[in-house]
């Protein structure tokens, strides 16, 4: 057998064992399973706020837009630092918004604040149609670096398929409890990979990090100044682009719905203050991404790059190691997606929509059925239809982040109206879609759910006001 | 709005300014710091600052608000 193989399978599968574990003395009811319990303190939501945030793409979308694209790619370096920035301000007060009504999800945020069935129902049918991509994006990115590292010993499929089985087991048992402790293992696996290979290649092949920037921009002047390799991603677009994606972030339901899981308001912003120094390890992986343009150009696939390089410097058992760093940091968000992709789809549609009676066991029920019905979409596109999701993840994040003013406006302006937010979702939402299918995007060298989202903050103010103004005229005549 | 939370916006815009609005002045390579380019370094600075930054936001925070750091809900 070879070496790669066993650590690859020892790994996963010890982690899922973890993630069983970890909710094996928890009485699971919905508050213990979405939540936590809203018990964990800075250390475990610092770990889970981190496994989340790094997926498949920072090990092989962040290095392959350095290879293929140059510059545009460190505004994921700073939407990072944006999003934390503005979650100091903001999730502590929906953390105490979420205790103080027992919210479990960001459609109950929605239908809470504004009492309003309908726009918790849209928030959850955009969260969920968001979602499913990102989740299969996932599997996907899972199945390709397992078959590369295990030199083809493991195929994409069947590895998908064992990462599938795995990460259901865990979630189904121990929901968000599950997700945090195996976070744990793939924060340590994946800072050591990402620390490992991109403080060695540059050193390897050029002595260092200095000489590798040294040689690319003798070779390529352009590579690492906005706008690198790209026609039209220039610094606007790089300003927009970190500006939305910093803003819109905490919009991911995932995302939200994990700030509830803190013991308390004080945690969450402790949390936002060392969130930041996370950052810097996709330095490095942008180092890598670097460095391959120069040691193995020409490649088709730039999502290649991280892979390609390693294969080519380090022996085959630590093929082995990335290939397990990778599937762990490919589980842990897929699981997180999932267990509220699910919730959404249980709470939020089926219970709002269609049986206002149900009880929270039921929920509960229904949800953790949910787990391995959206975890088998995901799957079935990932083995059949690769790319036919593509289109909906473009838009994923200019959909969420179409949320903003609603949560921050809800949370701290008293003259927001439901009619405002409920026009500004579905005006930002439209525009966002039809400029990005209709290839207007970057629209006047803006990203385009950046000028989706300023509409939508317009619309919601100015509906919010009108209607305000006309309730009160219709006070005063009547 | 209490003096704390003002001070801690002030602040929070800092990463704002630095990381968004001054990106067209500092798209240039040279000079080199630190073995980075200088935009790649002018990023990774004010990412590294940030914590910092709102290390004293919460301070700011705790210190000057009255009921002790805990903010309006």
């Amino acid at each position: 057998m070879n070496p790669a193989l066993l650590i690859i399978l020892a790994t996963i599968i010890f982690s899922a064992a973890v993630g069983i574990f970890a909710g094996r003395k928890v009485k699971m009811n919905l508050e213990n399973w979405t939540v936590g319990g809203r018990r964990f303190g800075v250390v475990l939501i610092w770990l889970l706020m981190a496994g989340e945030i790094y997926t498949t793409f920072t090990f092989l979308g962040a290095s392959g837009w350095a290879y293929s694209r140059g510059a545009p790619t460190f505004y994921i370096l700073i939407y990072g630092t944006l999003a934390y920035t503005v979650s100091f301000f903001i999730l502590p007060a929906v953390w105490k918004f979420g205790k103080r009504f027992g919210l479990h999800t960001q459609p109950d945020f929605f239908v809470r604040r504004y009492e309003s069935r309908i726009l918790g129902i849209m928030v959850a049918v955009i969260g969920v149609v968001s979602i499913i991509p990102y989740l299969q994006l996932q599997l996907t990115g899972l199945g390709f670096i397992v078959e590369v590292s295990s030199n083809g010993a493991i195929r994409s499929n069947v590895a998908i398929l064992l990462a599938f089985v795995l990460t259901c087991a865990f979630v189904f048992t121990s929901g968000i409890r599950g997700a945090a402790w195996v976070s744990i293992i793939k924060d340590v696996l994946m800072i050591a990979a990402v620390a490992i290979v991109g403080i060695g290649v540059p050193r390897i092949y050029f002595g260092g990090h200095g000489r590798m920037f040294r040689a690319l921009v003798e070779s390529h002047p352009g590579h690492l100044v906005f706008p690198g390799a790209t026609p039209n991603l220039d610094v606007v677009w790089v300003m927009t682009t970190a500006l939305l994606t910093g803003l819109g972030f905490y919009m991911w339901p995932h995302v939200f719905g994990s700030a509830f899981s803190a013991k308390s308001a004080e945690t969450i912003k402790k949390n936002a203050v060392i969130m930041p120094f996370y950052q810097i390890p996709i330095l490095l992986v942008l180092m890598v991404g670097f460095t391959a343009l120069l040691a193995i150009p020409g490649l088709k696939n730039g999502d290649m790059a991280f892979l390609e390089l390693v294969n080519k410097t380090y022996p085959s058992w630590f093929m082995g190691f990335i290939g397990a760093a990778g599937a762990v940091t490919a589980m842990v968000p897929a699981s997180v997606l999932v267990l509220f992709a699910s919730t959404l789809l249980a709470k939020n549609i089926y219970k709002a929509g269609f049986a206002p009676q149900a009880s929270e066991e039921t929920v509960l029920r229904l949800s953790r059925l949910m787990v391995i019905v959206i975890m088998s979409f995901a799957l079935l596109f990932a083995f059949y239809l690769p790319n036919a999701l593509v289109n909906l993840l473009l838009i994923g994040y200019d959909g969420v982040t179409q949320f903003f003013p609603g949560v921050v406006l809800g949370l701290f302006w008293k003259g927001i109206k439901r009619r405002g937010v409920i026009w500004g979702l579905m005006t930002g939402f439209v525009l966002a879609a039809v400029l990005v299918f209709t290839k207007h995007d970057p629209f006047l060298g803006m990203n385009a759910g950046f000028v989706a989202l300023v509409v939508n903050a317009a619309v919601t103010v100015a509906v919010s006001r009108f209607s305000g103004a006309r309730a009160e005229n219709q006070r005063q005549t009547a | 709005m209490p003096k704390g939370t003002k001070i801690a916006l002030g602040l929070a815009l800092i990463p704002f300014l630095m990381l968004v609005l001054a990106l067209p002045f500092v798209n240039q390579v040279r000079p080199f710091v630190l073995g980075l380019p200088f935009l790649l370094f002018w990023i990774v600075l004010w990412i590294f600052l940030t914590p910092f930054i709102l290390m004293a936001a919460y301070w700011a925070e705790k210190k000057l608000n009255k009921n002790g750091g805990q903010d309006r809900s």
